[in-house]
C-alpha cells in the first residue's frame, strides 16, 4: 500500500516537472496541443462515465460543452471586450459588467451544464437505447440552435471573441487530474457499482433494488458537469467560440476517443485522448500537399476526417474492446506483468452497453 | 393571413411532409428488421443527389435515363454499407453497431467532401418540374404536386411488396425473429440486404425530389433531413410504415406552419422536430401508431 502511494507520488511529481519543463521550454504550438490533449481527456472521461460505465448511449455532449464554454467565457471576459463584440445587440444585465475569477467561472459553467443535463436527463432518461441516443442528440442540437438565436446573451452566430486565454498547462492538467480522481472515487463507490449493474442489465439491476432513475440522472448530471468544465477550459484556451463549433461532429470526436480507448476504462480514455489529439496534428499533412521529390500528391482538405471515420469503423468492427476494454491501470498490474499485456484485446469480455435489453 | 396564403403554406407543408415520409420509410424498414438506427441513411440520401448531379452535369445524360440509374446505384450503395458496416457486427452488442453506423455516416460525408469538394453544387432540375401553375390566386410549382403523387406510388408499391409477395413475407418474418426465420428457411442475410436496398432506393427517390425542391447539394445536406426523418419515423411509431408516413406529414406540415404563423421563431425551425420528438416520446414512448413492446428479461 505504502509502495503504491510512493509510486503515485513519484508519478505526480514527474508529471509536475514535465509540465514546468513544457511550460518554459517547449514550443507554444506543442504546449497548445498538450492543453487540448488534457481537455479532450476530461471530455472523454465525462462521456465515458455516461456511455461506458452506465451504458446510456448519450450523444448530447457538445451541447453541455457549449453551455460550459459560453458561461465561463462570458464570466471571464472583461467589460470592454464585451461592449466591443456585442454590437448587434447589447449583452443583458448583469452579465455586461460582471467579471469573475477563472476558477469560479469554470465551476459555474460546470454547474450550469449540469443543470442543463438535469433538465434534459429528467425526461430523456426514461428512454432507452437508440431513442435515448436520438433524444440527447436532439437536445444537443437544440442548445446549439438556442445559442445561435439568442443574440443578446451569446452574440448569436457571430460567437465570442477575445476571451481571455487563461487556460494553461497547469489549469488543464490540474483539472484533468481532479476530474479523474472524482470520477474514479465515484466509480469505486457503491454508486459506481450500481452504474455498472445498470450497464450490464437494467432490468436485473432494477429488480436488485437499484433506483434506475436516480442513478442514471446522477451519472448524466456528473457527466454534463465535467463536459461543461471541459468546454470552459477549451473556450478560454482558444480565445474564440461560436455555435458552429459545438455540432454533432464534436460529440463524434469524443465518441471516437472513448471507443478507441475502451468503453468502460478511464485509463483507456486518457491514453486515446492523447493519441487522438496528437494523431490529429501529425496527420495534418494529409490535408496538405505531399511532395516526395519524384512524385507529389495534392493533399485534400478533409482527408484526415476520412481517415478518422474509417478508423472508428475499423476499431469497432475488428478491435471492439478498444485499447483497454474495461481494464484500468494499476500499479500491481504494472509491476507484476509487462505493462503492454494489458493493451492486447481480450475477446471474451462483454462490451458495456450490451446485455439482453438490446 | 388570408386563406390563399394558408393554402400555399399547406401545399408546401404537404410536399415537404411527403418527402420526409419517403425518407422516414427507409429508416422504419431498417429499424423494423434490425432494431437499429441507420445513421448513414441521410448520407445515402445525399449520395443519391450527387449521383444525379454527375449523371446529368458531368456525363450529360438526359435526366429520364439518369434518375432510374440513380435509384439502382443508391440501392447498391445502401447494400454495400450494410455489408461493410453492419453485417460484421450482426451479433455484437447494440452500442457497437450504433457506433459503426455513425462511423459509416461520417465516412460517407467526409469522402464526399474530399472527392467532390465542400462547395454546394446546383442540382440539375429538369424544367418540366419547375413550371409554375396558377390555382386561383395561388401560384404553385408543379413539383409540389408531383412529390406527394410519387410518394403515394412508392408507398403503394412498398405495401404491395411487403404484404403480398414472398420476399415481403420473408422480411416480416426476419423482423419478428432472425433465428426462427432462419430455421424456417429464410435467407436472413439476403433479406436484410434487400431491405437496405429498398430503403436506400426510397431515399434516392426522396433525394432526387429534394434536390429539385431545394436545388443545392452539399456533402452535409443529408444530416438534418436524416435526423428529422428518423424523428418522423419515431413519432409515427418506428417499424410501422403507416406511422412513418403520418410522422413525416406531421413534421413537414408542422415545420412549415411554425415558420408561417410565428415568423419570429424561424431560427428555431430545426429545433421544432426535436421538441416534438421529446413531447411525443414522453406521452407515447412507442410513437403514435407503435405497438407496446414488452420488455424481455
Amino acid at each position: 500500500m505504502l509502495k503504491k502511494r510512493i509510486l503515485t507520488a513519484v508519478a505526480l511529481l514527474v508529471l509536475l516537472l514535465f509540465l514546468i519543463y513544457a511550460d518554459h521550454f517547449l514550443d507554444i504550438y506543442v504546449v497548445r496541443i498538450l492543453n487540448v490533449c488534457a481537455i479532450y481527456a476530461i471530455l472523454g472521461l465525462s462521456m465515458n462515465l455516461v456511455n461506458g460505465f452506465t451504458g446510456l448511449f448519450s450523444l448530447g455532449h457538445a451541447g453541455f460543452m457549449a453551455v460550459g464554454a459560453y458561461t465561463t467565457a462570458l464570466l471571464t471576459m472583461p467589460e470592454a471586450t464585451k461592449q466591443q463584440i456585442f454590437y448587434m445587440a447589447p449583452l443583458i444585465k448583469p452579465l455586461d459588467t460582471l467579471t469573475l475569477p477563472f476558477p469560479l467561472a469554470l465551476v459555474l459553467g460546470g454547474i450550469l451544464a449540469a443543470f442543463a443535463g438535469y433538465l434534459i436527463g429528467a425526461p430523456a432518461l426514461r428512454l432507452k437505447g437508440d431513442y435515448l441516443a436520438i433524444a440527447t442528440l436532439g437536445f444537443g442540437e437544440i442548445i446549439r440552435v438556442i445559442f445561435t438565436n439568442t443574440q443578446s446573451l451569446t452574440n448569436g452566430a457571430l460567437g465570442l471573441k477575445g476571451i481571455p486565454a487563461i487556460t494553461n498547462l497547469y489549469w488543464s492538467f490540474g483539472t484533468g487530474l481532479v476530474t479523474l480522481v472524482i470520477l474514479l472515487s465515484l466509480i469505486n463507490s457503491s454508486y459506481g457499482r450500481a452504474l455498472k449493474a445498470i450497464r450490464e442489465d437494467e432490468i436485473a439491476a432494477e429488480s436488485m433494488g437499484i433506483n434506475l432513475a436516480k442513478h442514471k440522472s446522477l451519472s448524466f448530471v456528473v457527466g454534463a458537469f465535467f463536459a461543461g468544465i471541459g468546454g470552459g477550459l477549451l473556450g478560454n484556451l482558444l480565445g474564440t467560440i461560436d455555435p458552429k463549433m459545438f455540432t454533432f461532429i464534436f460529440t463524434y470526436n469524443i465518441l471516437l476517443i472513448i471507443v478507441l480507448g475502451g468503453m468502460g476504462s478511464f485509463t483507456g480514455t486518457i491514453i486515446s485522448a492523447f493519441i487522438f489529439t496528437i494523431a490529429n496534428e501529425v496527420l495534418r499533412f494529409l490535408d496538405e500537399r505531399i511532395d516526395l521529390g519524384f512524385v507529389a500528391f495534392d493533399g485534400k482538405v478533409g482527408l484526415r476526417a476520412v481517415v478518422f471515420s474509417a478508423l472508428l469503423m475499423l476499431v469497432v468492427i475488428f478491435y471492439r474492446h478498444g485499447l483497454m476494454g474495461t481494464n484500468e491501470f494499476s500499479w500491481d498490474g504494472f509491476l507484476k506483468h509487462p505493462w503492454w499485456k494489458k493493451w492486447l484485446p481480450r475477446p471474451k469480455r462483454p462490451l458495456p452497453g450490451g446485455g439482453s435489453n438490446s | 393571413m388570408t386563406f390563399d396564403i394558408f393554402l400555399q403554406h399547406l401545399t408546401n407543408g404537404i410536399s415537404l411532409g411527403s418527402l420526409y415520409a419517403l425518407i422516414a420509410i427507409g429508416y422504419t424498414m431498417v429499424y423494423g428488421i434490425l432494431r437499429l438506427i441507420n445513421f448513414a441513411h441521410g448520407d445515402i440520401f445525399m449520395m443519391a443527389t450527387y449521383f444525379g448531379f454527375f449523371g446529368v452535369m458531368t456525363f450529360g445524360i438526359p435526366w429520364y435515363i439518369v434518375f432510374p440509374l440513380v435509384l439502382v446505384l443508391t440501392a447498391l450503395l445502401g447494400m454495400g454499407v450494410e455489408a461493410t458496416a453492419y453485417r460484421p457486427l450482426r451479433d455484437a452488442p447494440k452500442i457497437s453497431i450504433l457506433i459503426s453506423a455513425i462511423g459509416a455516416s461520417f465516412l460517407l460525408e467526409n469522402l464526399t467532401t474530399v472527392l467532390f469538394g465542400g462547395v454546394p453544387k446546383p442540382f440539375p432540375t429538369p424544367e418540366v418540374f419547375t413550371d409554375v401553375v396558377q390555382v386561383g390566386t395561388v401560384s404553385i410549382q408543379k413539383l409540389t404536386f408531383y412529390i406527394p403523387v410519387v410518394t403515394g406510388i412508392c408507398l403503394a408499391g412498398l405495401l404491395y411488396l411487403i404484404n403480398r409477395t414472398k420476399t415481403g413475407m420473408a422480411m416480416r418474418a426476419v423482423s419478428r425473429d432472425h433465428e426462427t426465420a432462419r430455421v424456417m428457411g429464410v435467407n436472413v442475410d439476403r433479406t436484410i440486404s434487400l431491405t437496405f436496398g429498398i430503403g436506400s432506393l426510397l431515399a434516392a427517390v426522396g433525394g432526387i425530389m429534394w434536390g429539385m425542391k431545394f436545388p443545392q447539394i452539399a456533402p452535409l445536406m443529408g444530416v438534418m433531413p436524416g435526423l428529422k426523418c428518423f424523428i418522423a419515423a419515431v413519432i409515427g411509431g418506428i417499424g410501422n410504415i403507416g406511422g412513418a408516413v403520418v410522422g413525416g406529414f406531421i413534421l413537414g406540415i408542422g415545420e412549415i406552419m411554425l415558420v408561417a404563423f410565428l415568423p419570429t421563431l424561424t431560427g428555431y425551425r430545426d429545433a421544432f422536430a426535436f421538441v416534438l420528438l421529446i413531447v411525443i416520446l414522453l406521452y407515447k414512448p412507442t410513437g403514435i401508431m407503435g405497438e407496446k413492446i414488452a420488455e424481455k428479461v
